[in-house]
């Protein structure tokens, strides 16, 4: 990613970071479970207005600039701002708070400052290069396996080693899974790859997990999301876990190989050891496990009802998907919207999908395009949503037009906060509780007076020539309103707390049941 | 099990109350906490004593260390350590037979009376938080009035030093 749009990106971040203290969150993640960005740095002085508690609680780090200008002083804030963007972009990247005191900003008060070329900070160095005795071991056990598994992870992505792993993964040839951070870090249309895993992942991967024997973690981080029931999580594997974050090993899961370090790093390391040493995968094994996978994989477990006369939102993603040429960034909020992106998008590059993951927040979607739209005016940028999560931020239409950001707003509108009612559906008897909307605006109306174009589709016939027309439109946003089949679940679906193996699968997924049988 | 954590840490406002609030977030239990500049005045040692299981202060541990401020962390009790505390204890200290016993067992916990009144003795006491724990203990017949504990110290013992 390039440094203009890393630190776009983060201003983006930091703002939506805060907002996520009001957004209601998704009801069951709460804030301090996600963990992503918790360390924070000093405070020089008593802020003014009493914000520290409210930036504590979030960034990598919060700081304020020193008021009252004196010469000195301007130089620790240049400082300050440098050390922000250093922590910010550096060992685990995260959204960095700088709190300016209004009075330094007085254009009255002059005074030479020197920005820093460089800086290092002996409170601050994070671990790059993994040890080398330890890549050895985890190489020799991974070249040991019979059922390996590659769970890759955010940081693949933000460490910019896409093309490490891919190199990595075609070398060994063993499947990968990838969490819903890491989806486009290998490509979704390569064979390799079977699909994202954890609560909504696919039935392969999930499988797989459980059954594996080896299993690597590359800039993953184990999330109750992706583990389910710690006690039953790859109840046959030893584990290898990459993290540039020391924090992140052995923290949910203890693992038998660690490796800290920068992924990048760490896997082109691992691809030298590969490439020019003698030793071999054990192919019979990987044979027997790939028809094992494969197996799983006939059951075709994202399948969905083609043929109704309502519109299926994964109809509508596989439809953006093809108008897009599969290419565009896609930024979304959270619930079902969410996952039905991460399944049915199909990324094949990273960086393409933008997402708030672990931090649930409603709101993310529309702020998260106009920062992308913003680095990248000529890229075509689509905001998946639905009708609950697009008002959360509904005022940013205004930014959209004073600034003109040509986003693409695909919401799936099925009048409920879908993945509260999915869950209500399936764990409590069907009490629908403040899940439901019977009050939502006219989006196209709405869409109209904030300046931009509305597109209501109601009908499946109508849903290719509708977001054709959207898409043609490349200079205006186009919000497109989809009115969804409201029954539509997510599946395959691990309800919290349970194991790999226990899935709730869609009526549509294929027989046979159970494949292992089947195999044996 | 009792852990002591030494904490180099960036003397600056909000420094400690990042790793305290680190603990009350996360839920962590804090037996005792102290904080002084250390001899470079850019840095303050933190000793905190934590009880946890293994797996709790090994996260305790790499989510401080995590802190952008920490600069070193030592657990003191991963090796032969020294913990002193400190404790200033008022007992009331009326009759001729209480200020007697109260002087003997000052003298054998090697106290020392630093304050006297007509009805009161003000005792100060240093050694392991156990030798607190029993001083106090060993002072339960009489009327203890107020008791004022630093919080461990503690430094390894040999040549290993914390450092930056």
């Amino acid at each position: 990613m390039n440094e203009t749009l890393k630190q776009r990106i983060v201003g983006a971040t930091v703002i939506t970071a805060l907002a996520a203290i009001f957004v209601p969150m998704l009801f069951d993640d709460p804030v301090s479970e996600a963990d992503n960005y918790t360390s924070e740095l000093s405070l020089p002085q008593e802020p003014e207005n009493d914000m520290q508690p409210l930036l504590d609680s979030i960034p990598k780090t919060a700081n304020e600039v020193l008021s009252r200008p004196a010469p000195v002083q301007i130089d620790l804030q240049a400082e300050t701002i440098k050390k922000a963007f250093y922590v910010a972009t550096t060992g685990r990247p995260g959204p960095v708070v700088v709190d300016v005191p209004k009075d330094i900003t007085d254009p009255a008060i002059k005074v030479p400052y020197h920005y820093p070329d460089k800086i290092t900070m002996r409170s601050y160095q994070p671990t790059m290069k993994g040890h080398s005795g330890q890549i050895k071991r985890a190489v020799d056990l991974l070249l040991s396996a019979k059922k390996p598994m590659i769970y890759a992870g955010g940081g693949v992505v933000l460490g910019n080693a896409s093309e490490e792993l891919r190199t990595f993964v075609r070398h060994l040839g063993y499947p990968i899974t990838s969490t819903l951070m890491a989806l486009g870090a290998y490509p979704a249309s390569d064979d390799l790859n079977i699909g994202m895993l954890g609560m909504h992942g696919t039935y392969e991967s999930n499988m797989a997990m459980h059954d594996c024997d080896v299993l690597i973690a590359i800039g993953a981080r184990f999330d109750d999301r992706v583990t389910g029931k710690i006690a039953e999580f790859c109840p046959d594997a030893q584990i290898i876990h990459i993290d540039i974050d020391p924090s992140s090993i052995s923290k949910n899961i203890t693992v038998d190989i660690p490796i800290v370090g920068d992924v990048g790093g760490v896997l082109q390391e691992m691809n030298h050891i590969l490439t020019t040493g003698k030793k071999q995968t054990q192919k019979k094994d990987i044979e027997a496990w790939w028809k094992t996978i494969n197996a799983w994989r006939s059951k075709e477990c994202l399948s969905y009802d083609k043929n109704s006369d309502k519109i299926k939102p994964q109809a509508a993603i596989e439809l953006v998907h093809e108008l897009t040429n599969g290419d565009a960034y896609v930024t979304s909020d959270v619930g079902q919207h969410q996952m039905w992106a991460a399944q049915y998008y199909g990324f094949d590059k990273p960086n393409r999908w933008i997402n708030s993951g672990g931090l649930g927040t409603m709101g993310f979607g529309l702020p998260a395009a106009m920062g992308v739209q913003l680095a990248y005016p000529e890229e075509t940028v689509v905001c998946i949503t639905g009708e609950g999560s697009i008002q959360m931020c509904i005022q940013e239409l205004s930014t959209c037009l004073q600034y003109g950001l040509p986003i693409k707003i695909i919401a799936l509108n099925n009048r409920y906060l879908g993945m509260v009612r999915q869950w209500q559906e399936f764990f409590y008897k069907e009490r629908y509780s403040h899940s439901y909307m019977e009050s939502l605006p006219d989006f196209v109306k709405l869409a109209e007076s904030y300046g931009h174009v509305g597109i209501r589709i109601e009908d499946p016939a109508d849903l290719r020539s509708g977001l054709e027309k959207a898409f043609a439109l490349k200079d205006r946003l186009v919000f497109v309103d989809i009115v969804t089949d409201q029954t539509e679940n997510v599946y395959p679906m691990i309800a919290a707390g349970m194991a790999h193996n226990e899935m709730h699968m869609s009526p549509h997924a294929k027989l046979p049941q159970d494949p292992e049988r089947e195999l044996s | 099990m009792r852990h002591i954590i030494s904490i180099l840490i960036e003397n600056e406002a909000g420094a400690l109350s990042r790793v305290v609030g680190l603990f009350s977030a996360r839920a962590y239990n804090i037996e005792s906490l102290t904080v002084a500049p250390t001899e470079d005045p850019s840095l303050s040692r933190i000793t905190i004593v934590a009880i946890g299981t293994d797996r709790i202060i090994e996260q305790i541990t790499k989510q401080l260390n995590k802190l952008v401020d920490v600069v070193k962390l030592l657990d003191l009790s991963e090796g032969p350590h020294i913990e002193r505390e400190m404790v200033l204890v008022k007992v009331k200290a009326a009759t001729m037979a209480q200020r007697e016993d109260i002087k003997r067992l000052a003298d054998i916990f090697r106290g020392h009376i630093i304050d006297v009144t007509t009805s009161t003795y003000t005792i100060e006491l240093t050694g392991s938080g156990k030798k607190v724990d029993s001083f106090i203990e060993a002072l339960a017949e009489h009327k203890i009035l107020e008791t004022v504990r630093s919080g461990v110290s503690g430094i390894a013992r040999g040549e290993k030093i914390l450092h930056v």
